[in-house]
């Protein structure tokens, strides 16, 4: 026989102003099984976890049913308490009278017959609950970043540090992302390469790092601990062992028209290529689209100039396949591609750049040697338009509906530096707003307005025109001055909303990781877990999660090693023991509990049976791995034959609660 | 504040103006923004004040071309343009309030002047 109890909540008056919780105390009281049913104010608390382990103990208790808040709450707290006083866990089960009961009913009468019935569901089911035990599952201790960004090497070395081995996979020939193109970094106006390259360095000296250059995650199996992930290592035709980053191939190239990625396509490199100087790895690539030895088989000059002998037009994309506890996501952002934008002539006029051509433009690295020059006729621009917003805060398909959140402080940080270095230059920036939160920001914004003297207008540019001498023509509205105001500008400069990469959905896929309607990666929980995927074991790391600057990418980055390194000092984890299993001789073989699994977890095998008159017959059956089961019950509902079944959550259990729900 | 025309003016567009964010977008496209006494901004935070017989009796209605390069830049979607003819249209459609008669017509014409554009403007300009 059952001996239940049951324990109803007020949570102050979250719960007590709507439904008369002494009634519902009362009304359960009497359900089979129950031998004592009590209410109290806050039953999470330590009295109220007291009084929930001294009945168990008085009244040698066999399930326990509490009326509270939702099991994402408290269900872990009264599970523990009665594990403390020696009951399973897994026989306590929640009645969630508060978010889907009394917060949303205005009616004492309709909320209290409601949570009365909750109760009701919750008694009946833990009637057939059966005690689970946890099982355990053993970390491999070793970590993967995907994206080798500022965001990526941050979490890679913070790892490290801890004494962990870290895989960075980066599908650009060098690691350094973004941040390596940016010029200065905001507020502090220090050279971004400078803060940057050492980091860099850092990563490929470390021990317990290795860099995988010009590679990409191919698939993923496994779960939490225990991934097990194919990297594609891409053909780059050079032998990364081999060469030693001389540059003799790239000089003596002779294809030297292909534009330049780094340089945002504003000047041109050769076939082969290293993207920069401090690059990491140094190592050439060769670009297989303009390589005319790769197309045509006609040239060969690098490998004839090669002394290391590391060229290789023979080499083959290359599959690895590596094991890892924790997965850190780090695939950051892009600008959009301006090209619907008619009105602001983006791609018809060569001197309306991006924001990010700006910093290629103004660094020393750059197309100009870090001479601000027009792009069309290379003349010094004296006048130049800053339009912000171009696709963020949009409402239509062209743009995103966000706000970028870093254009208002790189803008003025290209403001402020274009009249330091430039003083005969009139700076115009056109807002909609600014939008400065963030130690020293606004301080920043101010001085590039009263200090350095730049125009900021409060308006949107309307339409951009280029003319034939060479001017463009910007009219836009001062809204705080009721203008229509046309500049003759020399410069137009767009600040392009940013979005996420575009190999992060498919990479979601491979995760199983969510997404929002923007593809940036969806945070466990907004607030308080902002670094972890609702996937265990997968962490996200910077731009990838939403639109952040550099410091903020850094302490996210930090914060997602510090997860990551959480989960790799254990040695085991403990399984959530609500997972499916097949009932073997009701399984007809059918397959349908494999295609919907989202996990894998399932697979088929031939099984040798006896049969009742004494033959054995082989049948093909599903086996659960429990460890890689995360117990969504997509299976139980797809079995035809009802083989299924998933623990703590039986078809049993969920009939008796619809059941007592009907009754 | 006048609720009901604002209603009518609101419900004949069909525009949220709510979804303005103010950038003015709309009012740096406009080419007529010089014969206008209130730009097509105003016509969308004043109509969402609800003050719209100060927009009916302006002359800005009439100077609206209608060329929609507001409803197509605006990043909101708000469609300013179909406020100001919601406008314009709650101005004619008041008894004696036509902007434009037939005997005007004739001293009007020209050769170049298309049939379609006679039709249009009373369309636009008379009930």
């Amino acid at each position: 026989m059952q001996r239940i109890g049951v324990f109803v909540c007020h949570c102050g008056t979250n719960i007590a102003a709507t439904v008369d919780v002494k009634a519902v105390a009362e009304a359960l009281s009497h359900e089979p099984g129950v031998v004592i049913s009590q209410d109290y104010q806050y039953m999470c608390s330590e009295s109220g976890q007291n009084l929930v382990k001294d009945a168990i103990k008085e009244h040698n208790l066999t399930g326990v049913v509490v009326c509270s808040c939702s099991p994402r709450m408290h269900e872990n707290t009264f599970r523990k308490a009665a594990a403390s006083v020696g009951l399973n866990p897994y026989l306590v089960e929640i009645a969630n009278i508060r978010e889907q009961c009394s917060w949303i009913h205005k009616e004492i009468a309709t909320a209290t017959d409601k949570a009365i019935i909750l109760g009701k569901a919750a008694v009946a089911k833990v009637h057939l609950n059966a005690p689970l035990t946890a099982g355990e599952s053993p970390v491999v201790k070793r970590a993967l970043v995907i994206g080798g960004g500022i965001a990526g090497i941050q979490t890679a070395l913070d790892i490290a540090e801890a004494g962990f081995d870290v895989d960075i996979v980066e599908k650009k020939p060098t690691i350094g992302g973004k941040m390596a193109q940016i010029d200065k970094t905001f507020p502090t106006l220090d050279c971004a390469a400078c803060i940057l390259t050492p980091k860099m360095v850092e990563a490929s000296q470390n021990e317990h790092i290795t860099i995988h250059s010009f590679s990409e995650v191919a698939d993923v199996k496994g779960f939490v601990g225990n991934f097990t992930v194919t990297i594609k290592k891409k053909a780059r035709y050079v032998d990364e062992v081999k060469c030693t980053g001389c540059g003799a191939c790239v000089e003596k190239c002779p294809m030297k028209k292909v534009p330049n990625e780094f340089n945002e396509g504003l000047d041109n490199r050769h076939a082969i290529y290293i993207p920069f100087a401090q690059a990491v790895p140094k190592v050439a690539t060769i670009d297989p689209n303009y390589c005319m030895m790769l197309k045509n088989g006609k040239c060969g000059v690098c490998s004839k100039v090669c002394a290391a002998g590391a060229i290789d037009y023979k080499q083959q994309d290359k599959f690895i396949e590596q094991k890892y506890g924790a997965i850190i996501v780090a695939t950051g952002f892009n600008p959009i591609n301006l090209d619907k934008y008619d009105e602001f002539a983006y791609s018809q006029c060569p001197d309306v750049v991006t924001s990010l051509e700006l910093e290629r433009l103004m660094n020393a690295a750059g197309p100009n040697g870090g001479t601000l020059l027009r792009p069309s006729d290379k003349t010094h621009p004296h006048t130049i338009v800053f339009v912000q917003c171009v696709g963020s805060r949009c409402d239509d398909e062209k743009g995103k509906p966000y706000c970028s959140k870093i254009c208002c402080m790189y803008t003025a940080k290209h403001a402020m530096l274009i009249r330091e270095k430039y003083p005969d230059t009139e700076v115009y920036v056109f807002y909609i707003d600014v939008r400065t939160p963030g130690k020293n920001f606004d301080e920043f914004y101010r001085r590039a307005v009263e200090q350095y003297n730049v125009h900021y207008i409060k308006g949107m540019v309307g339409k951009v025109t280029p003319k034939s001498d060479g001017k463009i023509d910007v009219q836009a509205s001062d809204l705080l001055a009721n203008e229509q105001l046309h500049i003759n500008a020399d410069m137009v400069v767009l600040a392009a909303a940013i979005e996420p990469d575009k190999t992060a959905r498919p990479l979601a896929t491979m995760l199983t990781t969510q997404m929002d309607t923007n593809d940036f990666f969806t945070e466990a929980h907004p607030k308080l877990r902002p670094v972890e995927s609702a996937t265990a074991g997968i962490f996200l790391s910077g731009a990838c999660q939403g639109p952040k600057d550099i410091p903020e990418t850094v302490a996210q980055a930090s914060a997602a090693a510090a997860k990551a390194i959480g989960l790799l000092v254990k040695n085991s984890i403990t399984c959530n023991p609500c997972v499916a299993h097949s009932d073997e001789l009701l399984c007809n073989g059918c397959s349908s509990c494999e295609k919907v699994c989202p996990y894998g977890a399932i697979t088929y095998q031939d099984k040798e049976f006896r049969m009742p008159d004494r033959t054995t017959a082989i049948r093909r059956v599903a086996s659960v791995n429990p460890a890689v089961c995360q117990g969504c019950g997509a299976c139980t509902v797809a079995c035809p034959s009802g083989a299924m079944d998933l623990n703590g959550f039986s078809n049993s259990q969920i009939m008796a609660e619809v059941d007592a729900i009907c009754k | 504040m006048n609720k009901n025309l604002k209603e009518q003016v609101l419900r004949s567009s069909g525009v949220n103006v709510l979804k303005c964010m103010r950038c003015g977008k709309c009012s740096a496209t406009c080419p007529s923004y010089d014969e206008m006494e209130y730009h097509p901004h105003q016509f969308v935070y004043m109509v969402e004040k609800g003050d719209i017989e100060t927009l009916m009796k302006s002359d800005s209605i009439y100077k609206c071309l209608t060329c929609f390069a507001c409803v197509e830049r605006c990043p909101r979607g708000v469609e300013p343009a179909k406020v100001v003819e919601a406008v314009r249209l709650a101005a004619v459609r008041q008894q004696g309030n036509n902007h434009l008669s037939p005997v005007q017509i004739p001293e009007m014409l020209d050769d170049d002047l298309p049939q379609q554009a006679i039709v249009t403007a009373f369309r636009k300009y008379a009930k």
